[in-house]
């Protein structure tokens, strides 16, 4: 366990004004071998916002996943991140920012060695937050991803389904401002997908956390722009009279450019013969 | 595979010199400024020192015992087979102790590093503890690096003892040498320009063994193919460098001490 944190600036964040966008991408572009992956990519993601990223695979979408996380840095352009530039940032400051970005891992990334507890209290030991509170605190996170029973267990005792649902709890354990969901649905079954997708509905609902999402999967994005979380329910449920959630945003990438970027009702009704061939 | 021209190759080999460097330096840096993992640091010690002893007292034992028996063959030519125990103290402490404990922990343990941190790339447990807030090279090369240099240091000792009383067993039991008679010599041969030398090479040698075992497990790439790749690669070039520097090691202290 670290000797000592960074606890003082990481409780303590420095919030940006109500309107300032979470994540902004300015003309971001990054290539590896020579080959160009990100070309001058542009948007913003405000607060509050759900940002769905769509696209064929190899398109770039985890890349871009790990740039607003600082786990890549750009070749050229400008990307911040609640307001601080982050292309330029050190890697020691960016591990304060990170403290304040839960990542969902696209083959959820627990650790194995550690049983889920452990992974799910992991920022928190790094945190030093004492034993009591952050086994209350992971039961707590558990519980929301309904797998209090699996808290002993080990990664390789779960089921893909189940370690994703870790994954997520991991991930929202310390409160975070902007979660990054990086195909939390890949290589699941459609019952254990539909329970995933809920469990990002229910972050968006009841928590109103800014988040991106990459996932293939169309009707896991429709779901989630169609759908809203009833907290007296427990379940998800069609918004009344067919309707979309405004807070639901579409971002669709091809060849490293962005193809679309807007609304649910501007995706469905664009006229881009590529989109409703993507789209069909 | 493919192809790869004359300067593209050299300066991959350049770049991966450098990448070496850094987190060389990275990692012997991390240990001055906080968060330092003492626990992460005990639990290595175990792993690689306790969990190496095996191999090294079984190492080290044989060794003196062949040293003494191939010795004494030639020394008998000479009338001096009661100078074995001048020969095995020698031998084991200035160059066959610190060398094949160092073969033999690096065999084990260099490639235990560059399996277990390369599966961890390869499953992107390295990006999600970045992501996490928690510095990778702090919290798994640091721990190594010192874990190793600390038990290689005390590893060598230990094999340097064994070898001398494998030697020891092989002179009385075969060679009908006097066991006080052994042991004298062998005291009596030990200068502390040997013993320095002796211990200064374990400490070069786990240096090589915790960096190049962590870089190649750092740099994985490719899937489970990437981590028996880097596997084979941290103990080879491990295991070469600890000869390498050994010599220089070796030259340098002869340079200092006379002999």
């Amino acid at each position: 366990m670290a000797e000592n944190s960074r606890t003082s600036d990481v409780s303590q964040p420095k919030q940006p004004p109500k309107q300032e966008p979470v994540v902004v991408f300015d003309n971001v572009s990054i290539a590896f071998d020579l080959k160009p992956v990100l070309n001058n990519i542009s948007f913003t993601v405000a607060r509050g916002e759900t940002r769905i990223i769509l696209g064929p695979a190899g398109g770039g979408k985890s890349v871009l996943m790990k740039l607003v996380n600082g786990l890549l840095r750009p070749d050229s352009g400008k990307i911040l991140v609640f307001g601080e530039e982050i292309t330029s940032m050190r890697e020691r400051d960016l591990f304060q920012l990170r403290a304040r970005i839960g990542m969902v891992f696209q083959e959820s990334a627990l650790f194995d060695s550690l049983s889920v507890e452990d992974n799910v209290a992991y920022r928190l030991h790094e945190e030093h937050v004492p034993e009591d509170e952050a086994h209350v605190r992971v039961v707590e996170a558990l519980r929301f991803v309904e797998l209090e029973q699996a808290i002993q267990k080990f990664p390789s005792e779960l089921s893909g389904g189940m370690r994703r649902r870790v994954s997520i709890a991991r991930a929202i354990i310390s409160r975070p401002d902007l979660i990054l969901y990086d195909s939390p649905t890949g290589g699941l079954d459609p019952i254990t997908s539909t329970t995933i997708i809920e469990l990002v509905m229910k972050q968006r609902d009841v928590s109103h956390t800014t988040s991106l999402m990459i996932t293939h999967r169309l009707q896991d994005s429709f779901t989630l722009a169609m759908n809203h979380f009833n907290p007296d329910t427990g379940k998800m449920e069609p918004i009344p009279g067919g309707g979309v959630d405004e807070t639901t945003k579409f971002l669709v990438l091809n060849e490293g450019k962005v193809v679309f970027d807007g609304t649910t009702h501007e995706l469905v009704t664009s006229t881009d013969p590529w989109l409703r061939d993507y789209l069909s | 595979m493919p192809f790869v021209s004359p300067d593209d190759f050299a300066k991959q080999k350049i770049a991966a010199i450098q990448d070496y460097s850094i987190l060389s330096w990275q990692a012997i840096s991390a240990i001055f400024s906080r968060p330092r993992y003492w626990a992460d640091i005990y639990t290595q010690m175990d792993s690689i020192g306790v969990g190496s002893m095996p191999i090294v007292v079984l190492t080290g034992f044989f060794t003196g015992c062949v040293l003494a028996l191939q010795s004494a063959t030639s020394l008998k030519a000479f009338g001096a087979v009661s100078m074995t125990g001048n020969l095995v103290a020698l031998s084991m402490v200035k160059e066959l102790g610190p060398v094949l404990t160092g073969l033999m922990v690096s065999g084990r343990n260099a490639s235990g590093m560059a399996s277990e941190i390369g599966s961890m790339r390869v499953t992107e447990q390295i990006d999600a503890m970045r992501a996490l807030g928690t510095d990778p090279v702090r919290k798994l090369v640091t721990p190594r690096l010192y874990a190793t240099i600390f038990m290689l240091f005390f590893l060598t000792i230990v094999a340097d003892a064994v070898g001398i009383a494998g030697g020891a067993l092989v002179s009385v039991a075969l060679l009908g040498l006097n066991a006080s008679s052994y042991f004298n010599n062998s005291y009596r041969a030990l200068e502390y320009a040997d013993i320095v030398q002796g211990l200064t090479k374990p400490l070069f040698s786990a240096f090589i063994i915790a960096t190049v075992g962590c870089y190649f497990g750092m740099s994985t790439k490719g899937g489970t193919q990437g981590v028996g790749r880097s596997t084979t690669q941290a103990v080879v070039v491990s295991s070469v460098f600890i000869i390498i520097v050994d010599f220089i090691v070796s030259r340098a202290m002869i340079g200092i001490f006379g002999r």
